[in-house]
């Protein structure tokens, strides 16, 4: 054989293994933008659930029971999975948001009800939000009288001026700086084979106090109106039946994501205040506050701004669901993508909850705490009619088609549905009371 | 006086003894009978069977009571039937495209008239409330007197549709024939404007939608439609369907559209289209999108150099083709090579004898099929172009770039 033959073939060789690598590169990043092009409203419903009464509940969590708490977590990304997959198979596959079903399919009364209930339980979370930017804000020594006003403001700006995508970018980012909680529990340096441990070992106290903060611990993550939320993110992203398992795989990274901040939480805590005897923590500033003598400014700040970011994130999601919510099932229009001529009232609701929200805080003498209260009481008395009407809609063959439940799937779903209910119900009776 | 369905809903109807036969539960429209007549209303008692009473059978509407002009012995026992429009299962509460302002409601309640014939009484449906009225009707019936209800209602603004300009969406290709839809108002809408109404509903519908227009429409929406959806509709539509569609875009919009579907789509696509479509289709799906070649068009209108206006011009007459959209001519020397661009408005002020040689734009420039869409935006800026020719290596024009589309690849960027 001569050696240009060889040499030729040589080339071939390698122009083809090229080509078949390129193609092999080119179908990754295909399904990688696929992915990236449907991710979104999972990963950013599950963060939102670690919002200023969610870090409040895990630091107080891992204060008063150190790491003994931590196996819940496991079986609470299941539950957030299962309820929120649900919604997201509901919103990929009739491409209508759950307001919207509701009404179509339960008509206008129940709609009405739901709507109204939403609203005042949404309000009551939203003077909770701001709420903790001024608790946050005061650890960095700024006036709650500055720091809330310019935070509704950046909070109404952020969304009247952007579109759903810019918003959503935003939304993501916000994801990403939870990390500051991963950075406070490494400086905390806890003990991470005993808190490993006990997130896979379940360690279960029959004193009333441990059981009360599992349920609160449960309770405040799974909230009503993310499902919304959720729904409404993939319908307005326009995901098909196609990109169902791309949207699955939102959801399941958002569940677990969320679940991995609040193992932090826990664990930053637990190695710091629980370790140190700092076991009544009233709110999570109080915590920030308490974690620079003990684990060095760094991790008191990190935590800190934390809680700031998380309050500012539900500050502008939350106002943003309840009117996507109403103006939905009401008929009229709403959405980012329409201008402010265009959706009047959703973009009124959306201010009023804003201006009403962070006004509240803003009062000399606001009975915060009462507020804090009942959207606690509000969110679990809501939970229940909203998880229940999802599991009717879901079951609906006339509007899933083939997409319905499985028989295993509403095995599990209505156990975890039932557990999260009574739960709630729990903690509704003993925050009450 | 104004019927509403809300109020009727319910109502106790009495036969024409006077007994008591049932509830209003339910009422029909057979659109193939009549497109705005309730033809049928759905009376029940308890566990008793339940009955259907016609619209012949109605004596009476009023004060919260229907009286019938027969018997109970007379009416018959109620069958579902897929070809009657239930007003409560298949109207309120649900989405319809309001025709005259181009959108998608949702509606609340329905106002009705009366239409007194010979013995009987038929409510006949006038229009659609999507508004406020219709919403406090439905949420306050039955607990509020309906003397308050509506002195309430006449405060507050009216929004509705009238009956004919609304069209009833429905998914079921069965249940569309039988219940008489058509999309006929909606081919008459702006291709772009039912493009916005298709994006507010779920794919399903959409899908309905599209497979009922006809190709052309079909086409010059899908042009219009968000590019995600485009794929997602094209993906379901049955394949002779899509192509059928495809050859009725032009090429450049049918080459975006088959390059977001995978490969084995855009193939079996390719194959339905006929050869020279699909081969000019496939010439554009071999650029990249963000170059010059990616952007243009294959369809332009090139002539001769040495033509008169006059001859071009009675060409074009000839042709069996819309130049609505064209902004200039690309002119060919005797080698077949680019030789320059006269704008339309040119050859309109021109003398009917001049050759159009002497009409070209200064200066003479085009792209190569390579070029980079930001060298394309940049000369559009710098020359003020409308129409951009890209040329191969051999200075031949192989396709022209308009503004257009220069600003849907801005605005998508």
């Amino acid at each position: 054989m001569n050696w240009a033959v060889l040499l030729r073939s040589g080339v071939e060789n390698l122009q083809n293994h090229g080509a078949s690598l390129q193609k092999r590169l080119r179908s990754l990043r295909r399904r990688l933008l696929l992915l990236l092009a449907v991710i979104g409203p999972g990963l950013i419903t599950s963060n939102v659930d670690n919002d200023a009464g969610g870090i409040t509940v895990y630091t107080q969590a891992g204060a008063q029971y150190g790491y003994a708490l931590l196996w819940a977590l496991i079986p609470m990304t299941i539950a957030l999975y299962v309820t929120e997959e649900m919604c997201a198979r509901m919103g990929v596959v009739t491409g209508k948001g759950l307001s919207d079903l509701i009404r179509e399919e339960f008509g206008f009364r129940p709609t009405f009800f739901v709507m109204i209930t939403g609203f005042f339980v949404d309000l009551a979370n939203v003077v909770a939000e701001f709420a903790g930017v001024a608790a946050a804000m005061q650890i960095f020594h700024v006036s709650k009288y500055v720091a809330v006003p310019l935070a509704a403001i950046l909070v109404w700006i952020l969304v009247i001026q952007g579109t759903y995508r810019q918003v959503e970018v935003i939304f993501l980012f916000a994801c990403v700086l939870y990390l500051s909680y991963v950075f406070s529990a490494v400086l905390a340096k806890p003990d991470w084979l005993i808190a490993a441990k006990h997130t896979v070992i379940p360690n279960v106290h029959l004193d009333s106090g441990y059981l009360v903060m599992l349920t609160g611990l449960i309770g405040t993550t799974i909230a009503p109106w993310q499902f919304f939320y959720l729904q409404a993110g993939f319908v307005e992203k326009k995901v098909g039946p196609r990109q169902y398992p791309q949207a699955r795989a939102d959801v399941i990274f958002g569940s677990v994501s969320c679940m991995v901040i609040v193992f932090f939480i826990i664990v930053c805590t637990a190695a710091t205040l629980y370790a140190s005897g700092h076991r009544n923590i009233n709110d999570a500033a109080m915590a920030a506050q308490a974690l620079i003598p003990l684990a060095g400014k760094w991790a008191g700040t990190l935590f800190a701004f934390g809680l700031l970011n998380a309050s500012l994130f539900a500050a502008s999601i939350l106002p943003l669901s309840t009117a996507h919510v109403i103006c939905e099932g009401l008929g009229f229009e709403a959405g980012l993508d329409h201008k402010f001529t265009e959706a009047p009232i959703f973009y009124w609701l959306y201010t009023v909850l804003i201006v009403v929200g962070a006004g509240v805080v803003l009062l000399p003498r606001a009975p915060l705490w009462k507020i804090l209260i009942f959207s606690q009481v509000g969110n679990g008395i809501w939970l229940p009619v909203v998880v229940i009407f999802i599991l009717l809609l879901v079951n609906r063959r006339d509007l899933m088609g083939e997409y319905v439940n499985t028989m295993t799937y509403n095995i599990v779903a209505w156990v975890t549905a039932i557990g999260m209910i009574v739960l709630t119900l729990i903690l509704t009776y003993t925050v009450m009371f | 006086m104004e019927l509403y369905a809300t109020e009727l809903m319910g109502v106790k109807t009495y036969d024409v003894q006077g007994n008591y036969v049932g509830r209003v539960r339910e009422f029909f429209i057979e659109p193939a009978e009549a497109p705005n007549r309730i033809s049928h209303f759905l009376l029940s008692r308890g566990h008793f069977q339940p009955l259907v009473a016609k619209h012949n059978q109605v004596a009476s509407v009023s004060d919260g009571k229907i009286r019938l002009n027969v018997g109970e012995k007379a009416l018959e026992i109620y069958q579902p039937n897929e070809s009657w429009l239930a007003v409560q299962k298949d109207l309120l509460d649900q989405q319809i495209i309001d025709t005259r302002g181009r959108k998608v409601v949702r509606v609340n309640d329905l106002d009705l008239a009366e239409q007194r014939s010979n013995g009987n009484v038929e409510l006949r449906l006038t229009q659609v409330d999507v508004g406020l009225p219709g919403a406090i009707r439905r949420l306050l019936q039955g607990v509020v007197p309906s003397k308050v209800v509506r002195k309430l209602q006449s405060r507050l603004p009216q929004r509705s549709i009238r009956w004919e300009f609304v069209n009833l969406i429905e998914p079921d290709p069965l249940r569309r024939v039988k219940l008489r839809i058509t999309h006929e108002k909606l081919e008459d809408l702006h291709p772009a404007d039912l493009a916005d109404i298709m994006e507010e509903l779920s794919a399903s519908e959409r899908q309905s939608i599209i497979a009922s227009l006809d190709e052309q429409t079909a086409a010059a929406v899908l042009g219009e439609l968000d590019a995600r959806l485009t794929t997602q509709i094209v993906e379901d539509l049955d394949p002779e369907k899509a192509a059928d569609i495809l050859e009725e875009m032009a090429p450049d919009a049918a080459a975006d559209v088959l390059a977001d579907l995978s490969k084995e789509t855009s193939e079996e696509l390719l194959e339905e289209m006929p050869g020279h479509e699909a081969k000019e289709v496939r010439e554009l799906l071999e650029f990249d999108r963000a170059t010059a070649g990616g952007m243009m068009n294959t369809k332009f209108v090139f002539v001769s150099e040495s033509a008169t206006r006059e001859e071009v011009l009675e060409w074009m007459r000839k042709q069996d083709q819309s130049f609505d959209q064209l902004d200039a001519v690309v002119l060919l020397d005797h080698k077949a090579q680019y030789s320059g661009v006269v704008p339309v408005v040119r050859i309109l002020l021109a003398a009917p004898d001049e050759p159009l040689a002497g009409l070209k734009m200064e200066p003479l420039v085009s792209l190569a099929p390579e070029a980079d869409a930001k060298e394309v935006f940049q000369l559009f800026d710098k020359y003020n172009l409308r129409t951009l020719t890209v040329v191969d290596k051999d200075n031949r024009p192989i396709g022209a770039i308009a503004v257009d589309d220069v600003v849907s690849h801005l605005l998508k960027r």
